[in-house]
């Protein structure tokens, strides 16, 4: 009975995202860039609903994945336009005369994409492995990521000759031989990250909507109870803790190519917060709800803080504060309210089991 | 009393909170198909004794034995998977999901990480499902979530989620607390039922329900077993009216 409201929201979405492949068709570049990063954005924004909205772990450490992919990418485009036997610029004036090694794996394409993906998955792995099997969770799990994310960003800073220390990596002039000024390369970008965005849609969504997704709302509803039945939450939330990692370094990867710079600014806590913030205003427990928050939030302050610059950050706290007060579900919630207006009371009762408690 | 094999076993286990001696060189058996009811006042170590056996809490002293194999210290998400399922005191099932969910949740045999990725939507033993749904009387309210039931239900669906997965043991506390007198007649009537087929340790205030249920009841006292035997002998024993009547110190 709940199949043509299923099938509705389905079409919807696959509209949606064939709107989004013709984009570069109407888009002039720069909007066509804007995109683009947004939707790089939302692959984080993904992972952090799958961790958040459906197993209960509040990381206020994401951004710190995020840079990881995004300065292997940084040093990928810095590193492969190099002659062989140079450094750059930044190291040679610190009086470096050789490539560390993480940058001269950087310099391979397809070794980059590894440690895109390898990268954030090990340090999240072991990360969770050892916060989670001593039963950290909660607010001092968040805390302790939010600390993770003051590290990380410090750690960028100081360790200049690796990182080109806070003014970080920018300049970058090609991607695999092609040149990044180039047109056809910002659409392929573009049609890239929309691509990857849509693999890590459906890879999320199947992943909640299995018997495994169950095991992370018993998670997120009682994990001492689910301990009594014989299983282990702690190997659960690593893996999803790693798995959100590695989205969100796919997302700066993607991203940093798109906006041309990556800082350790971007690794900070501020940066992280505000990535709760797009899953909160988006409507968390709901995979679509983080892609549309994270598109609203980031043109909400792209457009607000060309035209007011100081009065963003209050916008921003006040939605955020709007949102947890008279819209726990977010923009999704709202949406799926108006939509049971015209559905039938069997589809209104089963639409309850997706929505986070 | 049926006395067929012994089941468990816990010999000389002590275990202290604070300075505390919650329990006190505690030694009990359980055998198979059994109904055991352990009672006693409150801060006797009752719930102290499940939360050992289910590896909730660490022994400080003695060993426990299960199906003739050492637990003293195991994961209690590998105790369970032993077959030995726990009733918390409060319903806790889980509200985000339905309440067929919640059993296929609690009956499944892959739980670890891999397997609950890689294997099929459903669990291939609808059957299963079906009879505990029928058993608990919740047939009509599989795709209810299970937060919006009332609290009676949410006991009985806990009751069926510690029998959707086999357990060769169950512990239960307090099942009753909190029930209707309509409702805790239907539980004592589960719970004999579920005796059939496994051993079932409950601990229990009310003695109405416990004198319906028990084959066998042992009393704790102060950390340690007082007496064990049928409900009437126990229930006659001077020293058990004493502790439950008395005048006993403030710290009973």
């Amino acid at each position: 009975m709940t199949m043509p409201s299923i099938n509705k929201a389905s079409a919807l979405l696959i509209l949606g995202f064939v709107g989004l492949v013709c984009g570069p068709l109407v888009l002039s570049g720069f909007e066509m860039s804007l995109l683009g990063q947004f939707l790089a954005l939302a692959i984080l924004a993904i992972g952090l609903d799958v961790i958040w909205g459906y197993t209960g772990i509040l990381s206020l450490g994401q951004s710190v994945f995020f840079g990881l992919g995004g300065y292997v990418m940084a040093m990928y485009l810095e590193a492969s336009s190099l002659q062989p036997g140079q450094v750059p610029d930044f190291m040679s004036w610190s009086g470096v005369t050789q490539l560390p090694l993480v940058w001269q794996l950087a310099r391979h394409f397809p070794l980059t994409i590894a440690l895109v993906i390898g990268v954030p998955w090990i340090v999240a792995f072991g990360l969770g492995f050892l916060i989670f099997r001593s039963r950290i969770k909660g607010v001092y799990f968040s805390i302790l990521t939010q600390a993770l994310a003051v590290v990380a960003a410090t750690l960028a800073v100081n360790r200049q000759n690796f990182t080109g220390g806070s003014s970080g990596l920018t300049g970058f002039t090609q991607i695999a031989g092609a040149s990044l000024y180039a047109h056809a390369t910002q659409v392929a970008l573009y049609e890239v990250s929309l691509l990857a965005l849509g693999v890590a849609y459906l890879l999320a969504w199947r992943l909640c909507h299995s018997p495994f997704g169950r095991v992370l709302v018993a998670v997120r509803d009682g994990e001492t109870r689910l301990r009594f039945f014989g299983y282990d939450p702690a190997a659960f939330k690593t893996f999803v803790f790693a798995f959100a990692a590695v989205l969100a370094g796919i997302s700066g990867a993607l991203f940093v190519p798109q906006n041309g710079i990556i800082a350790p600014a971007q690794l900070g806590v501020a940066p992280a917060i505000e990535m709760v913030i797009w899953v909160a205003i988006g409507g968390r427990g709901t995979i679509v709800g983080a892609v549309v928050g994270t598109l609203f939030v980031n043109y909400a302050k792209f457009y607000l803080s060309n035209h007011y610059p100081n009065a963003w950050l209050y916008f921003v706290g006040g939605l955020f504060v709007l949102v947890v007060l008279v819209m726990p579900e977010g923009l999704a919630g709202i949406s799926r309210r108006v939509l049971k207006h015209f559905r039938s009371p069997e589809a209104r009762s089963h639409d309850q089991g997706t929505e986070p408690a | 009393m049926t006395k067929g094999r012994s089941l468990l076993e816990v010999s000389g286990v002590s275990v202290s909170f604070n300075g505390h001696r919650a329990l006190d060189n505690l030694s009990f058996v359980m055998y198979e198909g059994e109904l055991a009811v352990i009672i006693g006042p409150n801060g006797a170590g009752k719930t102290t004794l499940l939360d050992i056996v289910s590896g909730r809490t660490a022994a400080d002293e003695g060993t426990v034995v299960f199906d003739g194999r050492a637990i003293t210290g195991m994961a209690d998400f590998r105790i369970a998977r032993l077959g030995i399922a726990r009733k918390f005191q409060t319903p806790s099932v889980f509200p985000g999901l339905t309440v067929g969910d919640n059993l296929v949740l609690a009956g499944r045999r892959q739980r670890g990480v891999w397997a609950t990725l890689v294997r099929g939507l459903r669990d291939s033993n609808q059957a299963h499902y079906d009879s505990i749904l029928e058993r608990i009387g919740l047939a009509h309210r599989r795709d209810t979530l299970a937060g919006t039931l009332a609290h009676g239900e949410k006991q009985w669906l806990e009751i069926g989620m510690v029998l959707a997965g086999r357990p060769r043991l169950m512990l239960i506390d307090e099942p009753i607390a909190g029930m209707t007198a309509q409702e805790a007649t239907k539980t004592a009537e589960l719970l004999r039922e579920i005796a059939q087929d496994c051993s079932v340790l409950v601990v229990e205030h009310d003695m109405d329900f416990v004198k319906t249920i028990a084959d066998r009841v042992s009393v704790f006292h102060q950390g340690r077993l007082l007496i064990e035997g049928s409900f009437d002998r126990v229930s006659h024993d001077p020293h058990v009216r004493e502790i439950y009547l008395g005048p006993e110190p403030a710290h009973a």
